[in-house]
């Protein structure tokens, strides 16, 4: 079995003292794989993410990432220690060019490496470098999405969160953030995405974790699920409990 | 920035140093004033429009400045010493100060700036041995530059354009690199910001120190040009007009604290025959633009495009 790189344990989480949204959520993403995590509106999921980049910080329970707990770490340090987040929506400085926006993405790195860092992210998404000259805003949302992921991937994280990246984007382009992302996985970046795109995004992943009220309702390999005849009405209205 | 654009900068540059040749000592002393508020503007310009905190201490900044300069030009320092200390003494004040408010939320550095601003008025008008209470420090003298004495009116003008233009220059290259382009990115969403790794809390802070600075710095050029200081100029309401003159002119727009500058500083002193009316009909015209303006004065044109394009 893969080593679990991300762990939740029984994590208590929520963004005020009386409101609590994990709810000793227990799960894990292993090492090079997509993780899926899917589940209702208000479920919990963003909120695993923000958990997780240390945006909140958890009441009880423990955040660990490659075993070591990292409860409370500020989102600077995680990114120093090589965890990356895509939040959802827009999150380019639409006023600010391609490459200004890639430079603010290194801003935690010394000076003098990110010309090198920005080349590196240029060579894989030669449409970025096309436009590099651009005010962000003028790009298409498919390239929007890929120079979102860009500039996470130049402070090359060996862990990727990414929060319902297909949002506004064409089904074609959907495709092609899923194969980005796959093609990141495969070299053996870590990614826990939150998709509502359930099946497009199942093709594309290894694991498929379902949150429900802030507890793990399912954890399935993707491919299980993906062909399992209650998939539709798992989300569909359904609960994923009573097919568990 | 585009090329009508650059050649206005230039044009009104060159006619802004050419103006106090055929200016009375009065107008040259006012042009003088505007450039030595401007300095303290810009700086809260980087506080208030950039960093999106209020503070209501700018002028107690000005002040340190001035009362540092007063002593030590009386002391016989070179200016190139004076100006340097009063800078660096305002950005570490300003780090001190900052550091507890800005850690906790967001409207704690507009109260610990003013009860600041209270405090430093209080030690200026009581601690006379040293700042001479509320008779102030008289007969403090220019400077000079190179052996090259800055007594008269005009020298000493250029001197105090061209820092401010230095100044400004500088604070352009600030904000346009990746450090200062994070700013924008503060402003615009705090989440994306810190997803990439911003430190807001750090640039937050650093960013109203270098606003406390280039107060700092004004001071000096205010003590040599008033020659004579006393508390009065860095009351807390000094620190008011200078946040009006920020937001009139449209936080956050580099220009603006040009624009705002002209308007909260220069105009009282022009409409003084108006009298006590004059506090009313500003007071009226501050409500008025920011309920309706609510971009600044330097938003209009933008605000006209924008109609134009709704056509
Ligand atoms: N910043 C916030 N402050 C207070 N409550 C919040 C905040 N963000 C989210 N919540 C609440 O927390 C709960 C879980 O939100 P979360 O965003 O994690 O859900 P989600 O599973 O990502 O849902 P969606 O599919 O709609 O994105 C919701 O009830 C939401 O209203
Ligand atoms: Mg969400």
């Amino acid at each position: 079995m893969a080593d679990k790189i991300i762990e939740f344990d029984k994590v208590i989480a929520g963004y005020s003292p009386s409101l609590t949204i994990l709810n000793e959520t227990t799960l894990d993403a292993r090492r090079g794989e997509i993780t899926l995590l899917i589940g209702p509106n208000g479920a919990g999921k963003s909120t695993v993410l923000k958990t997780l980049f240390g945006m909140l910080v958890p009441r009880s329970g423990e955040v660990r990432f490659e075993g070591k707990r990292i409860n409370g770490k500020p989102p600077r340090a995680l990114l120093a220690d090589g965890i990356a987040f895509v939040p959802q929506g827009r999150n380019l400085f639409g006023s600010l060019s391609v490459r200004h926006n890639l430079e603010l993405g290194g801003i935690t790195l010394p000076r003098g490496e990110l010309p090198a860092r920005i080349e590196e992210v240029l060579a894989r998404f030669p449409r970025i470098r096309e436009r590099i000259d651009n005010q962000a805003s003028t790009m298409s949302g498919g390239e929007q999405k890929q120079l979102e992921v860009g500039r996470a991937l130049l402070l090359r994280p060996r862990v990727l969160l990414i929060d319902e990246p297909s949002i506004g984007l064409s089904p074609k382009l959907v495709q092609e953030v899923m194969t980005l992302l796959r093609g990141l996985a495969d070299a053996g970046t870590t990614v826990l995405m939150v998709e509502q795109n359930v099946r497009t995004a199942l093709k594309y992943s290894n694991r498929a974790l379902v949150l429900e009220m802030g507890r793990l309702a399912l954890d399935r390999p993707a491919s299980e699920l993906l062909h399992d005849p209650d998939l539709n009405r798992l989300f569909l209205g359904g609960h994923a409990r009573t097919a568990a | 920035m585009n090329r009508t654009r650059t050649f206005g900068l230039v044009a009104a540059l060159i006619a802004f140093a050419v103006l106090p040749n055929f200016l009375k000592s009065y107008g040259v002393y006012l042009m003088t004033l505007f450039c030595v508020y401007l300095m303290a503007i810009f700086g809260l310009n980087l506080t208030v429009g950039y960093a999106g905190q209020m503070s209501l201490g700018q002028a107690a900044f000005l002040g340190i400045g001035a009362y540092q300069a007063a002593i030590f030009l009386k002391l016989g320092w070179p200016i190139f010493i004076v100006l340097p200390v009063a800078g660096i003494v305002c950005f570490i004040v300003g780090l001190i100060l900052g550091f507890p408010a800005l850690r906790v939320q967001h409207h704690y550095l507009a109260f610990a700036t003013l009860g600041f601003n209270i405090l430093v008025y209080l030690v200026m008008r009581n601690e006379e041995k040293v700042t001479g209470g509320t008779f102030g420090i008289p007969g403090i003298p220019r400077p000079s530059l190179f052996g090259y004495s800055l007594d008269g009116a005009l020298p000493f003008f250029y001197f105090t354009f061209l820092s401010v233009v230095v100044l400004a220059l500088f604070l352009w290259w600030l904000l346009r690199s990746p450090w200062g382009r994070a700013f924008a990115a503060l402003r615009d969403n705090p989440m994306r910001a810190t997803s990439l790794g911003i430190n807001i809390t750090a640039y937050t802070l650093l960013a109203f120190a270098i606003g406390a600075a280039c107060a700092g710095v004004g001071g000096v050029y205010y003590a040599a040009l008033v020659q004579f200081i006393e508390p009065a100029p860095f009351h807390f309401s000094a620190s008011l007009t200078m946040l009006l003159a920020v937001i009139v002119g449209g936080s956050g727009r580099f220009f603006g604290p040009v624009l705002g500058t002209i308007i909260v500083v220069l105009l009282p002193e022009w409409l003084r025959f108006m009298q006590n009316w004059y506090l009313a009909v500003f007071g009226f015209a501050v409500v008025a633009l920011m309920i309706w303006l609510p971009g600044g004065l330097l938003s209009i044109p933008e605000r006209l495009r924008w109609k134009g394009a709704a056509k």
